[in-house]
């Protein structure tokens, strides 16, 4: 029991930083990738306290519900965004030997099932705040998901195939070096489709600035807007840390895996974050045909013809 | 009662609530999240039945999917956001089929319920804890019933060719000779 509370602690704790540091490390990387200095006065050193500060005056901004909006479904619509994000991390194991809050035996399937249930709240905002480019921006969310949702589980389903096993846990025990170029194409479809259903750039439609405001969430002020763009943020922390696990070891590294499983874990988040951020500075938003056909007839081809590879490389060695 | 069976209880009339105020709300995107929280408190009965495949596989396409699709095609609508005013003989979310629904409804629960009791009254299921993992479903799906699983991936089949059909304007019927 008490191991338990620890765990959830240390788990909110994990909530809290993470996607702070994520979005710290977004301001500065853009700003250096876009040859500028980025937040450099709040908190002395580089600007390390900006999100903090930026928290502070989202905290105190008027909150501001739009007379025709549906008030109810608009105000829940950010905790809807947020908390599935929070639930996943739950079954995601850090390290060996029981270093997982919940290690359920379709872990896999919880983490695709509650993730997929986030992008409800950005639907329900596009809705509910009776503004027409939020409804556009609705939409577009609804759009994409239905085409990225069916790619992201075909992936993660041959990584399941691989390691016989649908615990996350159980995947990364099973992993395996060679595994990187026999997955290969399943970890880039996993995490091309991931970032699609995070709206990040280049898949950025939804919320698109220069066409619909800023889609969805283009009524939303102060702290309910805060919580969409941590929901941003703890949605890259997840979907790093869902590729780590599935596709590159997850705790496994060149040395002291026992001891320091949770750094390589964490390692290989922050790098895969990285990598998000740098496909945001480095890649223009897709048009809507675009997106589509990406992932119709090059996401979902691509997964099918992984998991024909893992199936028979599986029977091969069986 | 067992604390399982009230917990049980509970999920079931939540469930049947959520899907009364499905039908019943006057505001038609509350209908599609009363959805969601129908679908939540049946997976819920699912992970109590140790059924814990099935219930993330069902908040995966029901609430992902099925709900989503639900929403957008709701978007594409002229629904008003907020309450539809109700009004008299042309009001939009009434329907001259009602009662021919609710009769359909009662009909449908009446036969599942006499089945059920009928047939399975005293049949007592113990649950193990790995009884609805992925292993055995997977073992009893692929062994035992793999052929009405094959007729129906038959049957999505057909109507996934026939949805690209109807949404192909391009492909008409074909004339006298046979031509297009």
């Amino acid at each position: 029991m008490l191991e338990l509370v620890v765990k959830l602690v240390l788990l909110a704790a994990a909530f809290a930083v993470l996607p702070l540091l994520v979005g710290q490390t977004e301001h500065k990387v853009m700003a250096h990738m876009q040859a500028r200095l980025g937040p450099m006065y709040a908190g002395a050193f580089h600007g390390w306290a900006q999100l903090v500060a930026d928290g502070v005056k989202f905290v105190q901004k008027e909150d501001v519900v739009p007379r025709a909006a549906d008030r109810r479904i608009f105000k829940l619509a950010p905790a809807v965004a947020l908390v599935p994000y929070l639930i996943v991390l739950v079954v995601v194991p850090i390290g060996p030997d029981g270093q997982v809050v919940l290690d359920l035996r379709v872990g896999l399937f919880f983490a695709l099932a509650v993730m997929g249930v986030g992008v409800i709240g950005a639907i329900m905002a596009g809705w509910a705040s009776a503004n027409k480019y939020a409804l556009l921006g609705g939409m577009r969310v609804a759009a994409q998901l239905m085409s990225y949702e069916l790619p992201m589980v075909l992936a993660a389903a041959s990584a399941a195939m691989a390691a016989g096993t649908l615990s996350l846990t159980g995947i990364v025990e099973e992993w395996r070096w060679w595994w990187l170029p026999w997955q290969a194409i399943g970890a880039v479809v996993f995490f091309v489709a991931g970032l699609a259903e995070l709206r990040r750039p280049p898949f950025d439609m939804p919320v698109a600035d220069s066409e619909i405001v800023f889609g969805p969430y283009t009524e939303y002020g102060g702290l309910r807007f805060a919580l969409f763009l941590l929901a941003e943020y703890a949605g890259i922390v997840v979907l790093s840390a869902l590729t780590t696990v599935l596709f590159l070891g997850g705790w496994k590294g060149p040395f002291l895996e026992t001891e320091l499983g949770w750094l390589w874990t964490l390692l290989k988040v922050f790098a895969l974050s990285f990598v998000v951020i740098w496909l945001r500075v480095s890649y223009p938003r897709l048009r809507e045909d675009q997106l589509q056909r990406l992932a119709w007839a090059w996401l979902v081809p691509l997964s099918l013809l992984q998991l024909a590879l893992t199936g028979v490389v599986k029977v091969a060695m069986a | 009662m067992t604390a399982q069976e009230v917990v049980f209880t509970l999920l079931g009339a939540v469930a049947v609530g959520s899907a009364i105020l499905v039908v019943t709300t006057r505001q038609l995107v509350h209908a599609a999240l009363w959805l969601v929280v129908s679908f939540g408190a049946l997976a819920g009965a699912y992970l109590l039945l140790t059924a814990e495949f099935v219930a993330w596989v069902q908040v995966l396409i029901y609430v992902g999917a099925v709900v989503v699709l639900l929403l957008f095609g709701i978007m594409l609508t002229r629904a008003p956001i907020g309450r539809m005013p109700r009004g008299g003989p042309d009001d939009p979310l009434d329907s001259g089929n009602r009662w021919a629904a609710l009769a359909v409804a009662l009909a449908t629960a009446g036969v599942l319920i006499t089945t059920l009791v009928h047939g399975f009254s005293d049949a007592v299921i113990d649950l193990k804890a790995e009884g609805g993992g992925a292993e055995p479903l997977g073992a009893s799906l692929f062994r035992t019933w793999v052929l009405p699983f094959e007729v129906l991936s038959v049957l999505l089949l057909a109507a996934l060719i026939g949805a690209i059909v109807l949404s192909r304007t391009d492909i008409g019927p074909r004339d006298r000779e046979g031509r297009r």
